[in-house]
Order: C-alpha cells, then sequence, then structure tokens
C-alpha cells in the first residue's frame, strides 16, 4: 500500500524545495499547486454560508489551553496550526488561505459545547479541529450533528462512537488493543497480565477488551484495577504485582497520576528493563514520558500507532518542521500526529468534494487516502474512522521509544467489535 | 480473600503493606502540615495550598537544572539545596500574600476561601506560562531511587524513607516551633484570644504573617519531597488538595497531634483496604468512615478544648 494519492504534496524533495522557493513569493502571485480560487467560485464551493470567501476560509481549533488538560492538548493545537501553515505555504485550500479562530474549552466539558455553538453559529467555520478527552467530544457531539459541523478528533478513544459528523483521527480501541497483546504473547511468552488503570471510560473500556482477547488466547488475566484519576499513591498495587508476579503489567493509568505510578515502579524495585514482569501500555506517548522521566520508565512497551523515531521521510520531514517551529527541544507524541492529519484530511475530502459543503465533505471523505502522513500511509474507512498500521516501541532513558514491531498491514478500525463488549 | 496466600506471603503482605501505609502517612503529614498550621491555627481555608507545594516542586526543578549546568559534581546532594529554598520561596510569597490579601480577611473567614481559590487559578495561569502547560521532568539523584532488598518478597524504597525521614522532621521542628519557642506561644496566644493577646502586647499583625509564611513554607517543602513520587504540572497541586484538608478536618482544625493522628488513620485504612480490595472502592470506603466519624465527632478526633 504505497499508491501515491493525488494529494500527496510533500512528496519528492525536488518538489519540496520548489515549494519552499514558491512559498517566498506571495501566495496569491503563484499558486503552486494549480488550485486556483477562480476555478472554484464561491457561490459554488459554499452553498450553505460558511465562512469561506474568495481568498480565504476559516477553521476552528477547539482545544483546552487552560485547566488540567493543557498539558496534552497543546501538542495537538501546535500540530494543527503546523499543518495549516504548511497548506497555507502551498497555496491553500481550493485556492483559498486558511485562517483559524482558536477557542479554549478550559478543560471543561459544558465550555466545549458552547465554544463549539459559536465556532458552528457564529463563526460558520468550515471545520473544525479539536477536543482531547471523550468525555469533551460527547459534549460537542450533539452541536456538531444539530448544526452540522466536521469535527476531526485526534485522540485514541475507547471506540462504540461513530458519528457523520466526525472524522476520528485516532486509534479506536481495538486497533490499539489486540496487535499489542498479540505481539507479547508471541514474542515474550506472556502467559498472565495483570490489567491496571485510571477509572473512568476510556481504561475501563479498553482494559475489557483487552481481557476477553487474552482470554480468547487462553492465557490469564491475574488482576484488575483501577484508581480514580489524580492518584497518586500506587504502593499497595504495586505490592500486589509483586506477589502476583504477572508476566505483563498491562497499564492505562493517565495524567498526573502517571507520573506517580512509574516513579514508584521503579522506586519499588522493579527493573522495567529486565521485563520480567514486563510492562505494556497504551496511555504513555513521548509528551508524557517528559514528565515521568526517561530514566524512570526504560525498558517499558508502548503500543501506538505513531512514534517520534519512526524512521521514514514523510516522519522526518514532520518531525524537522515541527521542531523548526517550537523549538528543538519539544517531543511529538501519538496523538500530536493524528492531530496533525486532521487539517490535511479536511483538505484531501475537500478537494475531492470540490466543496466546503458539510454534506458533500461526509460523502468525499471515506476512502481518502494519504501518503504523507508522518505515520506514514492512512486510508479513512467508511466508519470514519483511519486504516492505520499498529506499532510497539520500546522505551529508551532518552525519552525516545526504538520501534521494535509493526503490523505488516494496514489494521481496519473496528468501533463496535462484536464479541469484545 | 486470605485463602489464596501462603502464611509466608501474608507476612509480607503486611510488611510490605503496613510499610505502604507508612509511606502514605508520611505524604499525608507532609501535606498537611502546612495547611494544618494556616487553617487550623489561623482559620484561613488556604485554597491555594496546593499551588504552595507546586511552587516548591518548580524550585526543586530549576535548582536540579541548575546543579545539572553548573555543579554537575555535587547534584547528589541538590535536592537539600532544593528544599530550603522552596521553604524560604514558598514561605516568602505567603508572607506576601498574607500581607496583600489575607490580612484584609480575617474577620470574614468563609471570605478567604474565595480569595485563595481565586490565587490558586492565578498561580496555575502563571505556572503555566513560565513553565509551560506541560508536566516538567524532575531528574532525582540516582541514590535515591532504588530499593533496598529485605528478603525477596520485601523491598523497601529509598524515596519512602527519605519521605518518612522528612515527615518526622519537620512535625518534630514544627512542634518544637509551636510548643517551645516564644513564636509559637504568641500563635497560640492569639489563637486563644486575638484581642486579648492584642492586649497585652503581642503583634497579632507580625505573628500572622510569620504563621502564614511558615505554613506555605512548610507546603513548599513539601512539594519539593513530592517530585520524588509524584507529578511537576502547572495544577499537580490540585491533586493533593482534597487529601489536606480531609486529613486536617477529620483530625480537628487546630490540633497538630489530630492532624498526625488522622494521617495515620487514614492512610493506614486506605492502603490495607486497597490491597484487598480495588483502589477506587477502597477509596469511597475510606471516605465513608471519615463521613461516618465525623457525623459522631463534628470537632474532628482531637479538638482544642477553648472557653468561646
Amino acid at each position: 500500500m504505497t499508491k501515491k494519492s493525488p494529494q500527496s504534496p510533500l512528496g519528492a524533495p525536488s518538489r519540496r524545495a520548489f515549494l519552499a522557493a514558491s512559498a517566498a513569493l506571495s501566495a496569491s502571485l503563484f499558486l503552486p499547486k494549480g488550485l486556483k480560487a477562480q476555478d472554484f467560485p464561491t457561490a459554488a464551493v459554499n452553498t450553505t454560508g460558511l465562512a469561506v470567501t474568495d481568498t480565504d476560509v476559516t477553521v476552528g481549533i477547539l482545544h483546552s489551553v487552560t485547566g488540567t488538560m493543557a498539558i496534552s492538548e497543546t501538542g495537538s493545537v501546535q500540530a494543527e496550526k503546523l499543518a495549516i501553515d504548511q497548506i497555507n505555504k502551498m497555496g491553500g485550500v481550493l485556492g483559498r488561505q486558511i485562517k483559524f479562530v482558536q477557542e479554549d474549552g478550559a478543560s471543561d466539558w459544558p465550555t466545549f459545547a458552547e465554544k463549539a455553538r459559536k465556532l458552528l453559529v457564529d463563526d460558520k467555520v468550515a471545520s473544525v479541529m479539536g477536543c482531547w478527552t471523550s468525555a469533551s467530544r460527547k459534549a460537542v457531539l450533539p452541536v456538531f450533528e444539530q448544526y452540522n459541523g466536521m469535527l476531526y478528533y485526534p485522540t485514541f478513544y475507547e471506540g462504540l462512537e461513530q458519528s457523520p459528523n466526525v472524522i476520528y483521527t485516532g486509534q479506536e480501541a481495538t486497533q490499539q488493543i489486540i496487535s499489542g497483546i498479540d505481539w507479547v504473547t508471541q514474542n515474550k511468552g506472556a502467559k498472565t497480565f495483570y490489567l491496571l488503570g485510571s477509572d473512568y471510560i476510556w481504561p475501563r473500556t479498553s482494559n475489557k477488551i483487552a481481557r476477553k482477547h487474552i482470554e480468547k488466547l487462553g492465557l490469564e488475566v491475574v488482576g484488575e484495577e483501577y484508581y480514580p484519576l489524580g492518584h497518586t499513591t500506587f504502593n499497595s498495587v504495586i505490592n500486589k504485582i509483586k506477589l502476583k508476579k504477572p508476566d505483563v503489567i498491562y497499564a492505562i493509568v493517565v495524567g498526573g497520576s502517571n507520573v506517580a505510578f512509574y516513579k514508584q515502579l521503579k522506586a519499588a524495585g522493579i527493573d522495567m528493563t529486565k521485563e520480567k514482569p514486563l510492562l505494556l501500555t497504551i496511555s504513555v506517548t513521548e509528551d508524557e514520558i517528559r514528565g515521568i522521566g526517561g530514566e524512570n520508565i526504560d525498558g517499558a512497551y508502548a503500543c501506538m500507532k505513531y512514534f517520534q523515531s519512526l524512521d521514514n521521510p514523510n516522519n522526518l520531514d514532520f518531525v524537522k518542521s515541527f521542531k523548526d517551529m517550537y523549538g528543538q527541544d519539544m517531543v511529538i507524541g501519538d496523538v500530536t500526529q493524528a492531530a496533525y492529519l486532521g487539517p490535511w484530511l479536511w483538505k484531501a475530502a475537500v478537494e475531492k468534494a470540490g466543496s466546503f459543503d458539510i454534506d458533500k465533505i461526509k460523502a468525499a471523505s471515506p476512502g481518502i487516502e494519504l501518503a504523507t502522513a508522518p505515520e506514514g500511509y492512512v486510508k479513512v474507512h467508511e466508519n470514519h474512522h483511519l486504516w492505520s498500521k499498529t506499532r510497539v516501541g520500546h522505551a529508551q532513558p532518552d525519552g525516545q521509544y526504538k520501534v521494535v514491531f509493526e503490523t505488516a498491514d494496514l489494521v481496519e478500525p473496528n468501533p463496535f467489535p462484536e464479541g469484545y463488549q | 480473600m486470605f485463602a489464596d496466600y501462603s502464611w509466608g506471603e501474608l507476612l509480607s503482605i503486611f510488611a510490605m503493606q503496613g510499610f505502604a501505609g507508612l509511606i502514605l502517612f508520611s505524604v499525608f503529614v507532609l501535606m498537611a502540615l502546612g495547611l494544618a498550621i494556616i487553617f487550623g491555627q489561623m482559620g484561613v481555608i488556604n485554597m491555594a495550598h496546593g499551588e504552595f507545594m507546586i511552587l516548591g516542586a518548580y524550585v526543586t526543578y530549576l535548582v536540579s537544572r541548575l546543579f545539572e549546568t553548573y555543579l554537575p559534581s555535587l547534584f547528589g546532594i541538590y535536592f537539600f539545596v532544593a528544599m530550603a529554598l522552596a521553604f524560604v520561596v514558598a514561605g516568602a510569597l505567603g508572607m506576601l500574600v498574607e500581607w496583600a490579601l489575607i490580612r484584609r480577611l480575617y474577620k470574614r473567614p468563609l471570605d478567604t476561601l474565595l480569595a485563595t481559590w481565586g490565587l490558586s487559578l492565578i498561580l496555575q495561569q502563571i505556572f503555566r506560562s513560565v513553565f509551560g502547560a506541560r508536566e516538567v521532568g524532575v531528574t532525582i539523584p540516582q541514590w535515591m531511587m532504588g530499593s533496598l532488598p529485605l528478603t525477596d518478597m520485601i523491598e523497601v524504597p529509598i524515596n519512602g524513607l527519605f519521605v518518612m525521614a522528612l515527615a518526622m522532621g519537620i512535625s518534630l521542628a514544627i512542634y518544637l516551633l509551636m510548643f517551645r519557642s516564644r513564636w509559637g506561644l504568641q500563635v497560640r496566644a492569639v489563637v486563644a484570644n486575638r484581642v486579648m493577646a492584642d492586649a497585652v502586647g503581642i503583634n497579632t499583625g507580625r505573628t500572622d504573617r510569620l504563621t502564614f509564611g511558615i505554613g506555605c513554607g512548610v507546603a513548599g517543602v513539601a512539594g519539593a519531597a513530592f517530585t520524588m513520587i509524584g507529578s511537576t504540572g502547572p495544577t499537580s497541586g490540585q491533586l493533593y488538595i482534597v487529601d489536606t484538608f480531609l486529613v486536617v478536618v477529620f483530625g480537628g482544625a487546630g490540633s497538630l497531634i489530630g492532624t498526625i493522628a488522622s494521617a495515620f488513620s487514614i492512610s493506614q485504612a486506605q492502603s490495607f483496604l486497597e490491597f484487598f480490595l480495588s483502589g477506587s472502592m477502597a477509596k469511597v470506603l475510606t471516605l465513608l468512615g471519615v463521613v461516618g466519624i465525623l457525623m459522631v465527632r463534628p470537632q474532628g478526633l482531637f479538638a482544642l478544648k477553648l472557653r468561646k
């Protein structure tokens, strides 16, 4: 699956050099993609009164930049702005420059809904990149369906949802879980698992799927445990793990608890580099490791679709642009990359539909391919999730993951997995 | 629930869980001591307590970066410098806040809740603007991170021992300050009867400022110590505030012994329940127990007997 799509902008280096040179000229004088705004008259491409003019189009960015979720959502905002910036330098979408209106969800779910309404009703944005937690997505979903907006949602999440008004650019649960568990059983001889998570919908649903899959394989779950969000002392569960001696600690701890958990695990003498027990997580990206400290999580495995260390030309470009824009000490996690895909997928959908109309974008989205994605090649499924590969990374002391496994094929998204509920 | 384990394992469980409970106890004591001084002695409901702790954590982060860059040979001991600085910085900010904000509100104790809550939001945003929204990673010296293996089953985390020693040291220091120093005498006099204390020539304004400053300073030291076990981010302070108030209120406002007794009972209950039930259930049962006891004894475990 390496077919280049017509939307592949960053493919060959020669073209990139050409783009860089042309970006120096005024974009309105020189449109490298050849899509000129006058070829797409506004009246024809925008029949529903969205914020589209002859020269530009407005989109919304809706994330928390204040409050407790700002820690996680900052990376997504940065990635989305980077993508918009790059698209604009290439000539924009249908010859129109993208402008954005940024709203702050402030880590508060009703605020997300209110700001989503503002973006759709007052600003008439052509699409929204936003939300991070499932709670915020659930809060804005009725708004997007009522006012017929388009949301590009970046986070890996528990699945069990499919809306025509959302494109889910992160993985749903089965994409992240099943290949990872298969990998530890086949390659590390794992037989017993200890499931651990923060106490809310995503870890619980994910562990449910993990448990079903483990039991299907004829293996054993020796413990399953949840701690309230923000819990900071894990000594008791670490003692339990020591007693049960599982082969694998399957950890879905999030937020500040993450830092506490890994620091205390290390302090309690569980050396993850010995892989006995082995730790597999789906909630720690490079972003989280900055808070945890690379030395405290050295040797753990994570199952994601993207790692900053992926060695392919798309990703090398992406990492370089990201660092050039935001500083050399930046790290990029799975969700940040998924957020970066949002504007590109929207652009591809608009160009395929030849229109900014939401209904036409909805119809055009399934089947869209992005060969320029940093994670490699992705494709939009009928169910509005992405086909993508699953990878296992091995945490290094410098806070990066070394990719030790990747699925041979793209994994089909399956938000309503039968037999796992 | 005991049937799954052998006798030897059960013994280890009790030893390890007892120790886990002691670590939790020390964490609670460290969190609550500063608040016990401010809330217990002065009656100020300091919602910004968590932010003062995180200020200490950020000071630790800055000191660790400084040592990494300029004094790498002394990195192993930077933590002690960081704790001293955390005390000074958090204490100084506390005194400033008392002067600018709190002293105008002594007659309206409930309003201190709103004012300090606002202060906590302001501090969070300042942390976010200065250090970024993401958590920072504080590098802990290698010698503080390992564990001492006692038997195959029992391993004692060194940072746990460190937190325990610190909690004991600070409790002792506070005890000496409160009950063996002139300042402590003045504080207790002001708490007992402010008007009379004023009348006999105690500078109540200065006593209040110093008390608030020391309470905040202790919070700063606690925050510095918690970089070993927890996260350091703009909103991390919020993780501690509920437990902190729980400990102080349960112990009986105004009683340092009560704070320690309450920290001990809550931590041991939680730690043992966590082992035999799930984490969330343990929390629920602990809170239910606390609510039940507070219904019978609204004044908390230990209450100061004062003539009102």
